[in-house]
């Protein structure tokens, strides 16, 4: 069953067929978002990838692998050559470079929209040929079919959805492909492959470190379940060091292959593995008194050393702080690890655990197949199914850490679920095409049914053949599917061989179910297969097909289309200086310079964490020390974003503690408690006054009053009345609202030419506020009345 | 600890006329595994009397020479006729799967070598 099927010309164009099918599917399916709001680019991180993508096409490579960015992190700027993937810029790139070279005008912002689509297609595929190299090629179409439709990944890979991990699931998947094939075939040429497949994965996602510890562990289950083979070393050791070799050619992870925690594992595994092949060769060449001496010498000498190199490996470790990990890995071993470390970690969203019914959304009913499809693979078990299993199962840990790795669980969840439905439906319709006709067994005449993967064949009859009723039900009965006919097919020849041997000996006696209880049996995994397609079509077309930049809502008098955040960065790009520093929370970096094109103060690649913090502290400081924090950074425009008027829940406002705690993280005098009222955060009459001379307060809620119907100021996201109604705005100007007050943008007021005289008297009362500017102006007065 | 002698004596009496043993093809091979990982040797003794300054050219040093070891005995167990796995796998495959293997090695090693 396993590593292929020869079923003839007609099996194989039923495949291809199939699969283009399948290929078909996976593409259209991600093409709700484009039919229902338009073909753009969605979410945050797509838009900085769009950004680069449009350098890489308009400069050329060169520019853009030395491309420096002084338009974010001003006055930092960012190293784009060195801290970016380029996995996913460089194919979007070279497809469009194809596609405009033989005549195809398409627009790099419709390449960069469907890559993802395209990608999911050539990810279906590469599951059936993995899941192929498992099992064969009917667990390899339901796989393929699965993981086309399984609305986790469809989440992440809609068209527009133009992230890394559009490409890195089908690296992901490709890569573990040629693992198992050269595991199972033994070939240098896959080996080579295989390393280079693991390069373009490196390029894509960070989560290859995945992979370089996947195997590590997959390798030493091997051996410690003696399963070493010469396979098992072709298909490791090239790979650790060729793909060490390039891991380190890619410039985000440079000598990081080498030094960060997250590779040792294949290191020590590299190691463990040599000593074992040595003491293989040594046993075939010895006796075996003379293998054991050899034994007990080698392992102390082995023991030794091996502690000698853990020794100087922890005393590298232990000198760093993070014992060589990243935040990120620990983050993911450790899941309190963020929440006390690394609060910008801890308050992505996507960070947090995922819930219970978060699995049955995301992979449905793949999560209680995916059991059955465990219990499958041990029977057998062989090398390939191993590495499966483990897949599964770390993956389902890493799963349960962050909501986003269910990304990592959807091909593992498919694979298992394609193996059990695969090995249900042979059961099943094997049951029905063997159906006994004389009621009474006769024990001469029993032929052998060679199967391996019927496992869930609960003892019905034994049922007795010979072989002349094998060719008669052949060219009877009708098939439900026709790659099962194949397999039969196969099988009656074997069955046929085997009878002539073996008559005389009645040995193995398959069980096969009644013929009523298997017709329903297929029926129900049919309809059970069609809750799935319904609910997978469900989730692209209403979860997960926003673009979350476009906003709509159903009223009575139909479609209501929020396009605000467009708005407010056409008004940025039109109506401001081509200089003009922007400065907003962290989470609108990338879509203003790709969208407004302004250079910005921070944005979603937080690499810096105080300087999201300084950001923070001005969101939180009162207007005063919040325009001279701005005004020390250069800014010319600040934006809020803001629901309460529309009821959008994922404003600013709601976002606000987290730029406490953030700014709170680094400068100390601002502290999460002065915010809050008995621990709770209120934005009412109850408030504190910190929070209601907070910047963030005043910039959202400035007239809000009049905007409101009823002239009271209700928050409709917050459902209370707000505290402060009547105020005016003494450094910041309002420039623009748009229309549904979703993002307001607000101007510096420049600083004062001349401080008058009877200035004086005026500033007393803000003396007690702004300690730090006031010695300054009494001088200044006091110089003039002098 | 005389018994341990002798019996040390008689395992590399042993090993040694075990290894004798060995068809010449498969010597050559060997031998250019041990000249492999003895070029590593003295890289790693160059790299810590010199120090490691250009990084990715010591790097790419070692991970050549530990490379191409690796393939080497890749190879061999590929050649051996003794190896049950392998013995549909005529030898001219496996040698030309060895040379590109080498090949794609040295190109990323020359990239890399900076």
């Amino acid at each position: 069953m396993a590593g292929g099927d020869g079923g003839g010309p007609l099996g194989l164009l039923l495949s291809v067929t199939i699969l283009v099918l399948i290929g078909i599917l996976a593409f259209s399916i991600r093409l709700f978002s484009v039919i229902k709001y338009e073909s753009i680019i969605h979410e945050f991180d797509p838009y900085f990838n769009y950004r680069v993508t449009q350098y890489l096409t308009k400069a050329g490579i060169y520019e853009f692998w030395n491309w420096f960015d002084d338009r974010t992190w001003y006055p930092l700027g960012r190293v784009i050559g060195g801290t970016v993937y380029p996995g996913l810029t460089l194919t979007a790139g070279t497809m469009w470079w194809l596609v405009n070279a033989i005549n195809i005008p398409l627009s790099v912002e419709t390449v960069c929209v469907f890559t993802a689509p395209v990608f999911s297609a050539f990810a279906a595929w590469a599951t059936y040929l993995l899941t192929k190299e498992v099992k064969g090629t009917g667990a390899g179409l339901t796989a393929a079919a699965l993981i086309a439709m399984v609305p986790s990944y469809i989440s992440r890979s809609v068209a527009g959805s133009y992230d890394n991990e559009a490409v890195a699931i089908f690296a992901l998947v490709f890569t573990f492909y040629l693992y198992v094939k050269t595991l199972n075939t033994g070939s240098l040429f896959y080996a080579t492959l295989n390393a280079l497949a693991y390069f373009y994965m490196v390029c894509s996602w960070g989560g290859y470190t995945f992979i370089i510890n996947l195997i590590p562990i997959h390798v030493l289950l091997c051996i410690v379940t003696g399963r070493y083979s010469s396979r098992l070393y072709i298909a490791y050791a090239p790979l650790v060091i060729l793909g060490t070799l390039l891991a380190a050619l890619v410039p985000v992870v440079g000598f990081n292959a080498v030094m960060t925690s997250e590779h040792f594992a294949s290191f020590l595994v590299f190691v463990i593995l040599h000593v074992v092949a040595l003491a293989h060769y040594i046993r075939r060449n010895l006796t075996p008194k003379m293998y054991r001496m050899a034994l007990a010498f080698v392992v102390t000498v082995g023991t030794a050393s091996a502690l000698v190199l853990v020794a100087v490996l922890m005393a590298l470790v232990a000198a760093s702080p993070t014992k060589g990990w990243s935040g990120r890995s620990l983050s993911l071993l450790d899941p309190t690890y963020a929440s006390k470390y690394i609060p910008i970690i801890a308050s992505v969203s996507e960070h947090q655990p995922p819930t219970w019914p978060s699995y049955f959304m995301d992979i449905n009913i793949l999560a209680f197949l995916a059991p059955a499809g465990i219990i499958a693979c041990f029977l057998p078990l062989s090398d390939s199914s191993t590495f499966v299993v483990l897949y599964m199962v770390t993956s389902v840990y890493f799963s349960g850490v962050m909501v986003r790795l269910m990304l990592v669980l959807a091909p593992a969840a498919c694979i298992m679920a394609g193996i059990a439905l695969s090995a249900a439906f042979d059961t099943l319709t094997g049951s029905i095409k063997f159906q006994p006709i004389s009621p009474s067994p006769s024990p001469d005449e029993t032929s052998i049914l060679a199967s391996a993967s019927k496992p869930s064949s609960l003892s019905g009859r034994e049922a007795a053949k010979d072989k002349s009723k094998d060719a008669g039900s052949d060219k009877g009965k009708e098939q439900l599917k026709e790659k099962v006919t194949r397999r039969n097919r196969r099988k009656e020849k074997e069955i046929a061989e085997k009878v002539v041997v073996e008559k005389k000996s009645p040995k193995k006696l398959l069980s096969v179910l009644p013929l009523e209880a298997s017709a329903v049996g297929i029926l129900l995994l049919i309809i059970l297969t069609s809750f799935y397609v319904i609910h997978c079509v469900w989730a692209a077309a209403e979860a997960y097909s926003a673009p979350s930049i476009v906003l709509t809502s159903h009223t009575a008098d139909g479609l209501h289309v929020f396009d605000d955040f467009r708005e407010a960065y056409a008004w940025l790009s039109h109506n401001t200086d081509e200089n003009d520093k922007v400065a907003s929370w962290w989470d609108y970096g990338y879509q203003t310079t790709a969208m407004a094109n302004r250079t910005v103060i921070v944005d979603n690649n937080t690499w810096n964490n105080t300087h999201i913090a300084t950001v923070g502290m001005a969101m939180s400081s009162p207007e005063r020390q919040a325009w001279e924090i701005y005004q020390s950074l250069d800014v010319k425009y600040v934006f809020v974003v803001f629901g309460g008027l529309v009821g959008y829940p994922s404003d600013d406002i709601n976002k606000f503690l987290w730029m406490v705690r953030i700014g709170g993280g680094v400068f100390p005098h601002i502290k999460e408690p002065d915010y809050l009222r008995d621990g709770q955060y209120r934005i009412d009459d109850q408030a504190t006054p910190t929070m209601l001379n907070s910047l963030m307060y005043k910039l959202s809620y400035y007239r809000f009053v009049e905007a409101t119907l009823d002239g009271k100021g209700y928050d409709r996201v917050r459902r209370t009345e707000i505290g402060k109604k009547y105020f005016k705005l003494t450094h910041f100007e309002e420039v623009f609202t748009t229309h549904h007050w979703m993002v307001r943008i607000y101007k510096l007021k420049s600083p004062k030419n001349r401080l008058r005289g009877k200035l004086k008297r005026k500033t007393k009362p803000s003396v007690k506020k702004g300690k730090s500017s006031s010695p300054a102006k009494q001088t200044k007065t006091k110089k003039k009345s002098s | 600890m005389g018994s341990t002698t002798a019996d040390a004596r008689a395992l590399v009496t042993a090993l040694r006329s075990a290894y004798a043993a060995t068809p010449i093809k498969l010597k050559i091979i060997d031998l250019y595994v041990v000249y492999a990982l003895s070029t590593v040797l003295v890289q790693v003794v160059y790299m810590s009397l010199v120090g490691s300054f250009p990084f990715n050219a010591f790097l790419s040093g070692i991970l050549s020479c530990i490379g191409s070891a690796v393939l080497a005995v890749c190879l061999r167990m590929q050649v051996n006729k003794e190896n049950k796995e392998f013995k549909d796998l005529p030898p001219e495959r496996a040698f030309a799967d060895f040379v590109l293997c080498n090949l794609v090695l040295h190109l990323v090693i020359m990239n890399f070598l900076g």
